[in-house]
């Protein structure tokens, strides 16, 4: 993307062991000084980060392609939980199920029927039947739904009100949650992409604020801002509970000098750990394949001269929409994976400068483009992240110390949450100047 | 009768407050479809400027509220407009200085510069909660009504009443004075038909010797007055909350898009159409359904989307727009 060839990085080939081995010492310190259940709490959330900032980083680094709703994709593979992993709850599919089922069946349809008078008829005729197809369709929609949303919001309110799920293992959550954000990004890309950049930019940021606002609101779904409690663990995590009331578990931790508490949940962890990091190497391995595969080159070629590349043959926007659709399906797998790690599903929680903005500053950090240094990136970031919520008022209250008492120190004590903000923004746009390529260039 | 309260009825619920709302996103878009026209990208930082420039609006009144100063009848946050005008158009100039004017130098690629607009909103998204923190503040003063729906009902004799807010009206009488101002100042004016030929043609307008700096700083100067003066009247109308403003950006750009990048009568017309959808499609229409048709009785609401979704009425009219007229209605950049 850069005009002139930018000068090779400090260090060679030992500067990403380096980086990588500091972070390591970052975290054992936080390890050794705070405890390992913290640590290992970090830890898993850094790794889904990574795994995310791998997904943003396919659409960015390989093609280009700013996705400014990220966090609308990672609400829609949180969902894959909830609807998979969740008992169904008894009655609801009998009483509403079928209604929801047609109601889908009757929007599918209907935007099939207005695709084909849009491909198969004349002008004069498209504009009169697409709209009356749209809106036949939209009355016949909402007239199947809201009978059938409001029986299975009457059963049991308070506890359940939502269809449930199946039932099945939770690891097969997440790739349907992958799935699940790939068709999203197959919509929007069929849309957006081939027109001006920004237009991607902007029609995600659409998208991502439709579908946060709709976990919100449809209580049939995921009982909206009720939450979801109790998604079950995936299949090799043990509850903490069990292991507690095993005294083989218990006469081991002893042996070890550990209570069976402590020992309980950073096993928990640390099985986790493990499950997402078997995931996490599998997606690099992936990515590295991939771009070093004939597609890969033809990808980079892509993003360094759409023009040129287009003129020898390559199918730029069909490419493109491919490479949105795999970096989406990331997103809404780390999505998946998030919810089964709180083993909730807290709609609000979904806020734009967490689930996009962050991801974005882990992938301009650590190096777009490179698959290592997202990840390099996403753990680092996250980890000042959760540093920073308690360095940010240390901070402040040193720099006040000075100052007298009154409503202005109060002010800046108070603001301090926002400066984590503020400083992450200038983290962002300070890379991007200086230093484009981030911690770890890619080669 | 039935058909006279019918018809009060949309003008209370939905001819009135569209209007209010279409006035204050066509001043955004203007404000976004200016610097697309002439900075070549979508500023993801507009929504976020019209918070910093509302919030300083608000301090300011404060500021004048506490020495006892007020406008009359009109709220006296439009005494402390310029106050905030000003602070936005420095803090604008000054992101331009440190921040955009490198990637304009290197003639970064467009998608770039859109990524760095969403660093610059973050920091302002910062800057605004810093200053002023998170709640929800009412600052309107001044008188409340124009006609209230009492006197309304003893002047007509009609059922169905219809109070006229005065922030609906300064809205809509300020937004077509800025409107009118900023078309004559495009048109007439040196400055502005300079504007317009480096919006049409860079290369041209740089060699008839039109100054590129000149022409980005008015630019930035005339979008943090636009924006400033819709964040403001969209704070008197509702209330100031800094979040929303982000959430605004949504239907800014739909406006934007709609009427044609880069073309300020389409981001007008665009404005005032996704305002009227939004809020035609998100109304409970039982009401005029029941004096229109009295033998009709239906059991919901007949509400087409709830109001929680009125984004999604922005979005769809986006996604035609891209399917369907890319260029937007009135002719506007589009590759």
């Amino acid at each position: 993307m850069s005009q002139h060839q930018p000068k090779e990085a400090w260090g060679g080939q030992w500067r990403a062991p380096v980086l990588f081995a500091i972070m390591a010492a970052l975290l054992v310190f936080e390890g050794l000084s705070n405890g390992w259940n913290g640590a290992l709490g970090i830890i898993n959330m850094g790794l889904i980060s990574a795994i995310l900032a791998l997904g943003v980083n396919v659409q960015w680094g390989y093609a280009g392609l700013f996705n400014v709703g990220v966090v609308g994709f990672v609400a829609l593979g949180g969902l894959a939980p909830v609807l998979i992993a969740m008992p169904p709850t008894p009655g609801a599919f009998k009483a509403g199920g079928l209604g929801v089922l047609l109601a889908l069946a009757v929007a599918i349809v209907t935007l099939g029927l207005a695709v084909w008078i849009n491909k198969t008829q004349a002008k004069r005729i498209r504009l009169i039947a697409i709209p009356a197809a749209l809106i036949a369709g939209f009355f016949a929609y909402r007239a199947l739904l809201d009978p059938a949303v409001a029986m299975i919001e009457a059963i049991n309110p308070s506890a359940t009100g939502y269809l449930g799920g199946l039932g099945w293992p939770t690891l097969i959550a997440w790739p349907v949650g992958a799935l699940m954000a790939a068709a999203a990004a197959w919509a929007i890309g069929k849309t957006a992409l081939g027109l001006r950049s920004d237009y991607l930019a902007i029609a995600t940021l659409g998208i991502g604020e439709i579908i946060v606002s709709v976990l919100r609101n449809e209580e049939w779904l995921g009982r909206g801002v009720m939450n979801v409690n109790g998604i079950p663990r995936p299949w090799p995590v043990p509850y903490e509970i069990d292991l507690q009331n095993d005294p083989g578990f218990v006469e081991r931790m002893a042996s070890f000098g550990l209570d069976p508490v402590t020992g309980s949940t950073i096993l928990v962890k640390l099985l986790y750990t493990g499950l997402f990091a078997v995931i996490l190497l599998a997606l690099i391995w992936a990515s590295e394949m991939a771009l070093k595969s004939p597609w890969g080159r033809m990808m980079r070629a892509i993003r360094d001269n759409e023009i040129s590349a287009a003129a020898m043959g390559k199918h730029v926007t069909k490419r493109h929409l491919q490479i949105f659709i795999l970096g989406s399906a990331v997103c809404g797998l780390a999505g998946a994976m998030m919810i089964t790690l709180d083993g909730q599903m807290t709609p609000s929680s979904y806020n734009p400068l967490r689930y996009t903005f962050l991801i974005w500053v882990m992938v301009i950090v650590g190096g777009s483009g490179n698959n290592w240094g997202s990840v390099l990136g996403g753990v680092l970031i996250w980890y000042l992240w959760i540093k920073a919520e308690a360095w940010g008022p240390d901070m402040m209250e040193f720099v006040t110390a000075q100052m007298s008492e009154g409503s202005l120190k109060q002010h800046l004590i108070d603001s301090a949450a926002h400066m984590r903000l503020l400083t992450m923004g200038l983290i962002l746009l300070l890379v991007l100047r200086f230093s484009p390529r981030g911690l770890l260039p890619e080669k | 009768m039935d058909i006279l309260n019918a018809l009060v009825a949309i003008t209370n619920y939905i001819l009135i407050p569209a209007t209010a709302y279409g006035s204050q996103l066509a001043l955004g878009a203007l404000g976004v479809t200016l610097i697309y026209g002439i900075l070549r990208f979508s500023n993801f930082a507009h929504g976020d400027t019209m918070a910093f420039g509302t919030a300083i609006t608000i301090m300011v009144t404060w500021g004048l509220q506490a020495m006892g100063v007020s406008f009359g009848p009109l709220p006296t946050a439009l005494l402390a407009l310029p106050v905030g005008i000003a602070a936005t158009a420095v803090l604008v100039l000054a992101t331009d200085k440190l921040v955009y004017s490198y990637y304009r130098r290197v003639r970064a690629a467009p998608v770039v510069i859109v990524m760095v607009s969403v660093g610059v909103m973050f920091m302002m998204n910062a800057l605004t909660r810093f200053l002023i923190g998170v709640d929800d503040i009412n600052f309107a003063d001044g008188a409340r009504f124009v006609i209230t729906a009492r006197e309304f009902r003893d002047m007509t004799g009609l059922a169905e009443p219809l109070p006229i807010r005065s922030s609906q009206i300064i809205t809509i009488v300020m937004a077509a004075l800025i409107v009118a101002a900023l078309f004559w100042f495009l048109n007439r004016t040196r400055t502005g038909k300079s504007m317009r030929a480096f919006s049409d043609n860079e290369d041209l307008a740089l060699l008839s010797g039109i100054n590129p700096s000149r022409v980005v700083a008015v630019t930035w100067i005339i979008a943090a007055a636009l924006a400033t003066t819709a964040g403001v009247l969209y704070g008197l109308d509702k209330s100031f909350k800094a979040f929303n403003y982000f959430h605004l950006l949504l239907p800014i750009f739909a406006s934007a898009i709609l009427g044609g990048l880069g073309n300020p009568l389409g981001a007008i017309a665009g404005g005032f159409v996704i305002a009227f959808s939004e809020i035609g499609v998100t109304y409970a229409w039982k009401k005029v359904a029941g004096y229109l048709l009295p033998a009709f009785e239906p059991d919901g609401l007949l509400q087409l989307l709830s109001t929680e979704y009125k984004f999604a009425v922005s979005f769809v009219i986006l996604i035609a727009v891209l399917l369907f007229k890319p260029t937007g209605l009135f002719k506007g950049k589009s590759v």
